[in-house]
């Protein structure tokens, strides 16, 4: 028995659980089921901007005209219609290629921090954070300002000569790829971080007293062990690419839309409510599996940590 | 982790760093420029910041984006304290389940679904958007961040001195709040401070559940920014960065001060 209060119905124990619950419900779960029954809707010349309403006053009635008004026409569309095909498949492209990226930056960084004297490891550590505090917002307008036509990047490549006419980075891929490494960096390093600094490093001297040469015991010993921080990193920045809207719209070109940026123009530009809705619910369908793997990562780390 | 750092581990952890720092670096050395274009360098001057200064609608965002920040991160940081404590000292209660996927879901969910699922239910409950609809968007999506951190050190601390003032018959609402509340001030401090820089910082929520009236300076920014770059707005971004500086370095040396203390009257987690 841990804690006695387990047991005690207190003020408190009532409190910690009915005022999140209710608050989280009422404004994290419940708002879900609505986009899902507008999903169904269509779209209307009025406000809101989609039938059916569901009229509770009506009764029985109003609940059966309610449901067979309801149709998965939004649906049809989107698995008819390129657009949200090809942004759907885009999304999924940028996710896969620029979490490979990070990985590629992040675990060497993160391997660099764990191996660094005891004593500069917080400041590391630190150091990594900080940006994650500043603007987020900030920290792409930088970008901006290096990566325009006549920004630093250009300047400084037609100074060394490496080229003779500015090339365009802004509005390209490349310029979103840059973009979401710079963000998401501190998400992958911190997790892959957690674990190598666990580690026990007579693992690697039994190794090497074995005869295991060091590229084989950082590939048979290091790497297996730092796997739950590869995984938690590349599910952390994974996850809200997909869903990723500000990098695309301000440094991506307007060729080909990330899914995050087609929901934005069906619900602000077109005002169809109900496609961006659905457009919504199947962005989720995409994302549980991944989400729900994150999850029970997150509890069984606390659990461990009991 | 064996210590010791090759010529590789250098060489990367430098580049690193330089990586995340050097634009940020650049953005605040521009906003001094004194020219307007960003490819030639005018001399030092602090001209953008007057015109700044003078920018009524940007600073009445300001006081906007600071208003919804303080409120919706001291909801969040309340809501989120106690879902921690559910989530680390009752392990039975109906719905746990669905409880903890609440509390981690909004922590990877991109914004951009959280922000639209908002905006329908405040329309379905025919709200007027503005000031309090950002304010209960940015506490919702700030509420899971106070929960990790406090849960973090609510898990963390020795448990055994909560069960030590319980058997010596402290009744436990008691018990909480002379035990285990100055344990986690510091955890709940760092949370606060977390949810007031997320709030801050959003775009997409505030975008989704903004009203007439309500323009935070992250909404201005990016009608701003998306046609391109503007010296007052690095004048902006150059302040903002400051604001968050001066509060990392307060919270640190809160962290500081608090861990002395608990070392001095002897009462460590390890």
């Amino acid at each position: 028995m841990r804690n006695p209060a387990d047991h005690k119905d207190t003020w408190l124990r009532r409190a910690a659980v009915i005022v999140p619950y209710s608050w989280l419900a009422a404004f994290f779960l419940v708002p879900f089921l609505i986009v899902l029954k507008i999903s169904f809707s269509h779209t209307e010349l009025a406000q809101p901007p989609y039938a059916p309403v569901l009229d509770l006053t009506a009764g029985f009635e109003g609940l059966k005209a309610f449901l067979t008004d309801l149709s998965v026409r939004n649906y049809e569309l989107l698995t008819s219609d390129l657009i949200y095909l090809s942004s759907f498949f885009k999304s999924l492209e940028v996710a896969v290629i620029s979490t490979a990226i990070l990985l590629l930056i992040g675990f060497p960084l993160a391997y660099g921090i764990a191996r660094a004297p005891r004593q500069w490891q917080g400041v590391l550590f630190m150091l990594i954070i900080l940006p994650f505090w500043t603007s987020f917002l900030i920290r792409i307008y930088a970008w901006i300002n290096i990566l325009q036509r006549d920004g630093l990047l250009n300047a400084v490549l037609l100074s060394l000569g490496i080229v003779d006419q500015p090339p365009v980075w802004l509005a390209t891929d490349a310029a979103v790829y840059i973009g979401i490494v710079y963000s998401y960096l501190p998400f992958m390093v911190l997790p892959i971080y957690a674990t190598l600094e666990k580690m026990d490093e007579s693992l690697l001297e039994a190794a090497a007293d074995l005869g295991c040469p060091r590229w084989k015991a950082f590939w048979l010993v290091t790497l297996p062990l730092s796997i739950n921080g590869v995984i938690a990193g590349a599910l952390l920045c994974f996850i809200p690419i997909v869903g990723e809207f500000v990098i695309p719209d301000l440094l991506g070109g307007s060729s080909t839309q990330m899914i995050g940026q087609t929901l934005w123009t069906e619900f602000f530009s077109n005002k169809d409510w109900p496609v961006a809705s659905a457009v919504a619910v199947v962005l989720l369908c995409l994302l549980v599996v991944p989400i729900v793997i994150y999850q029970q990562m997150q509890v069984r780390a606390m659990e461990r940590g009991r | 982790m064996r210590r010791g750092m090759s010529i590789f581990n250098v060489t990367t952890v430098a580049l690193g760093l330089a990586f995340l720092y050097l634009p940020i670096v650049i953005l605040v050395i521009y906003s001094f420029n004194a020219s307007r274009l960003v490819s030639v360098w005018g001399g030092w001057s602090t001209r953008w910041y007057v015109e700044l200064a003078q920018d009524g609608a940007m600073i009445e965002s300001a006081w906007i984006t600071l208003s919804i920040a303080i409120v919706s991160a001291s909801v969040a940081t309340l809501v989120g304290t106690l879902a921690a404590i559910a989530l680390s000292r009752f392990n039975r209660f109906r719905g746990r389940m669905l409880f903890t996927g609440m509390v981690y879901a909004p922590l990877v969910m991109p914004e951009i679904i959280t922000g639209l699922a908002l905006l329908l239910l405040f329309v379905a409950l025919e709200v007027d958007l503005g000031f309090w609809t950002i304010t209960i968007g940015h506490a919702t999506l700030t509420i899971s961040f106070v929960a990790v951190i406090v849960q973090a050190r609510l898990l963390d601390f020795d448990q055994t001195l909560e069960e030590a003032a319980m058997d010596l018959g402290c009744p436990p609402g008691r018990t909480f709040l002379t035990v285990t509340l100055p344990l986690i001030a510091p955890a709940i401090a760092s949370g606060f401070v977390l949810a007031f820089t997320l709030s801050l910082d959003d775009l997409v929520i505030a975008s989704f559940t903004t009203g007439p009236g309500a323009t935070t300076l992250p909404i201005r920014i990016y009608s701003e920014i998306r046609l391109g770059v503007k010296p007052e707005i690095n004048a902006l971004c150059t302040i903002l960065i400051a604001v968050v500086a001066i509060g990392i370095v307060a919270t640190s040396i809160i962290g500081k001060y608090s861990g002395n203390r608990r070392a001095a009257i002897g009462i460590h987690g390890h």
